[in-house]
This record gives C-alpha cells, sequence and structure tokens, in this order.
C-alpha cells in the first residue's frame, strides 16, 4: 500500500477529488455508499456509509412472538435467505430443547447447501461480470432459477422463502421436488466446470484478481472476519465443521482454504466451496432413502405451527394452534446463542428470552457487516477499478448489512 | 467439543482475576462470566493473547437495556471464540444509566470497531477511546437511541393502525 501523497494546493490538476461510490451504484450492488477521496484512480481514502435499507429488525422482534420472526431473517441475506431461516428455527429449537429427527436435519441440509450454492452463484457471478465477462453470469444465472424452482416446490416461494417452521417444515418434500433436486445435480456440475474453466486460467481475469487486496490471516481475524473470506487466507474456520448444527458431523465433506486472502483466492474458494454443497446434497439423498419418508417434522405440538386442515378438524390442534399464535405457551427464561455457516460467514443468533411469547433481545451477528467493515481501510492506495471488484468479492448483501 | 473445559477455562480466567469475574451461569454450555469496566480491557486482552486460550476471534458485540435493574440498566455483552480450542465465552458488563461509559475494545481487535458504533447507535453506550464513534445505521441527527425499552416500536401518535378500525 502507498503512502497518501502530500498536497499543497487547491489546483484541481493535482488536488484529490471526492468521488461518492454509491448508494445507488451499479458496482455496488446494493444501497449503501463510500465517498473516496482519489488521486487519479488511486484511492487515498475512503468513508463508508451504510444504513440506508435499516428496517430495526431487531426492535421489531423483540414484539413478534417466534415463529414470526422468520420472515425478517428472510431479508437479512437474501441470496441464501433458507440458512437464515434453518439458522433462526435451530436457534429457538436450542432454546426449547426440542430435538429433530435425522430425516428434518437432512432435508434441511438439502436445502441449506443448495442456498449457498445459489449465494456463490451469485457472488462469482457478478465477479465475472465486474471483472468484464458477462458469459459466466448468464449460465449460472439459469441454475439459480432451477434451484429457486426447488425452493418453490418445498415452501412455494422463491427469494424471500421463509421456508421450515420451528421443529421441521410446514409440509412434506414433495416427489417434483426430488425430481427437480436430482436434475439439478445432474445438470449443474457440467456448468460449473465449464465456468470454472472459463475463469480459473482466464489471463484477463487472473490479472484482474490475483494480487488484489490481498489480506493476511492476522488482519482477517482482527476484523473477525469469517465465512469464504477467512478462509481464503488460509484460516479453517468453517461453523459446520467446527460447531456441527443440524446434523452436519454425519457428512464427509471438506472445507476449501486459500492462501493469501486476495480477490482470486476468494473466487477459487467459493467455486470450491460449491463442489462440496453438492457433494453434501447427494450423501444427504443418500442418507434420506434410509429414513422414514413421512417425518418432516419434530413432534413438538406445543410449538410448531399444526396444519390448517388439521386445526379445523382435530381438537388437539386446533387448542394447540389456539395456544402458540396467543402467546399462551412458557419457554425458559434464559439466553442462547448459535450461529450456523451462512453464504458469508458466521450467521449468529444472540437471543434473551424472559419467558414470553418473543424475545426480550434478540441480535444477529450479521457476516456482511462485520466484514465490510474492513472495506473503506483497505481500500487505501487500491486503484478504483480494483475497489470495485474488491467490493463484489466481499459479497456484500445490503439486506443483511443493514438488518 | 472444545479441548478446554469451562472448568478450566474458570479456575484459568478466576486464577488471573481473583474476585473481579462472577460466573453468571452457563447456559446451553456456554460459560457467562460478569464482570466491571475497569477490568473489561485487560481480561479481553489477556484472553486474546493468553498462550493456552487464545481467544482470537471476537464474534459479536451488542447491549441490552433492563430499565427495572437499578444501577445496571445497560448491559454490554462480548462473545468470544478461541478458535484453536473451539470454545466460546460470553462476557457480560453492566452499567449504570446516565453514566454509559466503557473503554473501547478497538485496542484489542479492529473489527469492534463498527459492532461497537452499531451498540452506541442503538443503546448510546460511550466507548471511551473509540476512533470514530458515530451512528452507523440510524440518521446522524437521531436523538434517542432505539433499541432501550422506553422506545416504542412505532410513533404512538399515528391512528391508523387502532385496534378499534379491525374491530378489535
Amino acid at each position: 500500500m502507498q503512502n497518501h501523497p502530500v498536497y499543497t494546493d487547491n489546483d484541481p490538476q493535482t488536488a484529490p477529488s471526492t468521488l461518492n461510490l454509491g448508494p445507488t451504484h451499479p458496482a455496488t450492488h446494493g444501497v449503501f455508499q463510500n465517498v473516496l477521496q482519489l488521486d487519479g484512480e488511486r484511492i487515498i481514502s475512503g468513508v463508508s456509509t451504510i444504513g440506508y435499507i435499516h428496517r430495526a429488525f431487531e426492535k421489531i422482534a423483540e414484539h413478534r412472538p417466534f415463529y414470526q420472526i422468520t420472515p425478517l431473517t428472510d431479508r437479512l441475506n437474501y441470496c441464501s435467505s433458507p440458512i437464515n431461516n434453518m439458522g433462526w428455527h435451530m436457534t429457538v429449537e436450542k432454546l426449547l430443547g426440542i430435538e429433530t429427527p435425522k430425516r428434518v436435519d437432512y432435508l434441511r441440509v438439502i436445502v441449506m447447501e443448495l442456498a449457498r450454492i445459489s449465494d456463490h452463484i451469485i457472488c462469482n457471478g457478478v465477479l465475472g461480470v465486474d471483472t468484464g465477462a458477462f458469459t459466466g453470469f448468464l449460465y449460472m444465472m439459469e441454475h439459480r432459477e432451477a434451484i429457486y424452482e426447488i425452493y418453490e416446490e418445498v415452501c412455494g416461494s422463491r427469494l424471500t422463502t421463509n421456508i421450515g417452521r420451528i421443529g421441521g417444515f410446514e409440509r412434506n418434500f414433495n416427489a417434483i421436488a426430488f425430481n427437480k433436486l436430482r436434475a439439478f445435480l445432474k445438470n449443474f456440475p457440467p456448468v460449473l466446470r465449464e465456468f470454472e474453466s472459463l475463469f480459473n486460467r482466464n489471463r484477463i481475469f487472473v490479472d484482474r484478481t490475483k494480487g488484489v487486496a490481498e489480506v493476511t490471516p492476522e488482519e482477517a481475524l482482527s476484523y473477525s472476519w469469517s465465512g469464504p473470506l477467512l478462509r481464503a487466507t488460509g484460516v479453517d474456520y468453517d461453523v459446520r465443521a467446527m460447531n456441527p448444527y443440524s446434523s452436519y458431523e454425519d457428512f464427509d465433506f471438506e472445507v476449501p482454504v486459500g492462501e493469501k486472502g486476495d480477490v482470486y483466492a476468494r473466487f477459487l474458494v467459493r467455486n470450491e466451496e460449491m463442489w462440496q454443497s453438492l457433494r453434501i446434497i447427494e450423501q444427504a439423498l443418500v442418507k434420506l432413502e434410509k429414513e422414514p419418508t413421512d417425518i418432516f417434522h419434530a413432534d413438538v405440538p406445543e410449538f410448531y405451527l399444526p396444519p390448517k386442515e388439521e386445526v379445523y378438524n382435530n381438537m388437539e390442534a386446533l387448542i394447540y394452534h389456539f395456544k402458540i399464535v396467543m402467546g399462551e405457551i412458557d419457554t425458559p427464561n434464559t439466553e442462547v446463542y448459535h450461529s450456523v455457516e451462512g453464504a458469508n460467514g458466521e450467521l449468529g443468533f444472540y437471543l434473551v428470552n424472559d419467558g414470553g411469547r418473543s424475545p426480550y433481545r434478540l441480535h444477529f451477528r450479521r457476516p456482511s457487516f462485520i466484514n465490510y467493515q474492513m472495506y473503506a481501510p483497505m481500500s487505501r492506495g487500491m486503484l478504483l477499478s480494483d475497489a470495485i471488484i474488491n467490493m463484489s468479492s466481499l459479497n456484500v448483501i445490503a439486506g443483511e448489512l443493514d438488518a | 467439543m472444545g479441548k478446554i473445559t469451562n472448568e478450566e477455562l474458570l479456575a484459568t480466567i478466576s486464577g488471573k482475576f481473583g474476585d473481579k469475574v462472577t460466573v453468571a451461569g452457563e447456559p446451553y454450555g456456554l460459560l457467562t462470566l460478569e464482570t466491571g469496566r475497569d477490568s473489561i480491557i485487560e481480561i479481553l486482552d489477556f484472553l486474546k493473547n493468553d498462550t493456552v486460550l487464545q481467544f482470537i476471534f471476537l464474534t459479536d458485540i451488542t447491549a441490552i437495556h433492563y430499565p427495572e435493574q437499578k444501577d445496571k440498566e445497560i448491559g454490554v455483552i462480548y462473545h468470544l471464540h478461541s478458535l484453536v480450542n473451539n470454545v466460546r465465552l460470553r462476557l457480560k458488563v453492566f452499567l449504570a444509566d446516565g453514566d454509559v461509559h466503557i473503554p473501547t475494545a478497538t485496542t484489542v481487535w479492529h473489527g469492534a470497531n463498527w459492532m461497537e458504533r452499531e451498540t452506541y447507535d442503538f443503546f448510546g453506550v460511550i466507548f471511551d477511546g473509540h476512533p470514530d464513534l458515530r451512528r452507523i445505521l440510524n440518521v446522524d441527527d437521531m436523538t434517542a437511541f432505539p433499541m432501550r425499552r422506553e422506545f416504542p416500536l412505532e410513533d404512538p401518535n399515528r391512528v391508523d393502525k387502532k385496534d378499534y378500525f379491525f374491530g378489535r
């Protein structure tokens, strides 16, 4: 990194210029702003301004029953909302001491890994777009659509999924969902391979990304980086491996790490993670064959919202429905921290409960928010065009940034 | 599971700091300690740099507001993670409303910067020595600290959501 040049006058030829990168710049892929001081094309300093789509989720959550907080978590990282949903369900289940059946765990793993793939498709595809290669993005995008169609079969919605319930899923996976999943597992790997061959040894792409925004493991840890960004620097911290949840300990997968922590390493790590996710999904499908096919939620009527047809036809279900909706069921008066490996890193939920129907306090540890604070300091001395691709490789999602 | 048990962890910390730390519980296996603002940075620094414990990863900083707890209204909560030993730790510091000063942890981790700004933004906790303590998510000219309990979720004067419109 270069030292700041010293300016002695206000001559526009030599004085630094100010550039507002954002809040609605196409390269930011979201609503947030960086005010940059530029010397020609080189960044002297930058100030990040965030909060443009702050929606006070933590405050709203204090007024909502547990099951109504799931749609709020959708809108954190909306490129991989199922991971947020599942993370929230598992936090509540940990609080309430609910044990989920293995089949639920495996179904959740499938959905979460699909979400990870869809998130990485966006990030790596967009990284290609920002370096001038649109083709890869377009070809990969078709398969994000395939993933969204699987979500549709499972929960009925695509982007903000609200998938699952506390205790399991709201309905079983149907045959179409499994067929679409198998089709995806068949169609996607050749495209991903092609995508890799398009980029990994592409001279232009490698020149643009290799050695750009290098981060040492010490810096990354000091800034509390997590997820693919931290792993690209060589630290093998993955919540799935370190603190397994949802039966991840049953699966055989590798945690890919990079070497230099530059944009290129992050790209490679994300690509490799997609391969690992595919591997996990395939294993999950095999494991599912040994599980009874009709179980899709835990047997916890006090907390699992019953299906509507049962509410209308079954007295017990009606009672539990009433109790859940009216918040008549006691919950433990304690606090819990649970984290899952989101697509961008450790997504944590810190839930303080006072025994009522809604949390006393809920805090989201949002990986984008924590990862992004290094952006302005690390941009210092960087070329503007490098800063742009650095931003897309950080995969900052405005929803997760602002909560 | 972690390589260090909570008992060993607690023994090390209380061996070093004595009665400056008290145990606040162990909910769901996560050791929770309480300490005062005078010793918090010393403890964080020790936890990070101790060659055995190595709590190198600052997971989170946040706060909580208990209006009924006299002189302990605002709690600042730190979550630490020792990646080497795979053990987590929660530290709490309670502050009296009206004197919400606590030293900054940015001297220990760079990453504490925005976490503390967020905590200041929502709870008004002033982190002494913080390099850039400004609001981060809310607008700069806001005067209230919205995550405190007395702050209403919605404008209490608005009438379009009154219950009688909905037959309640």
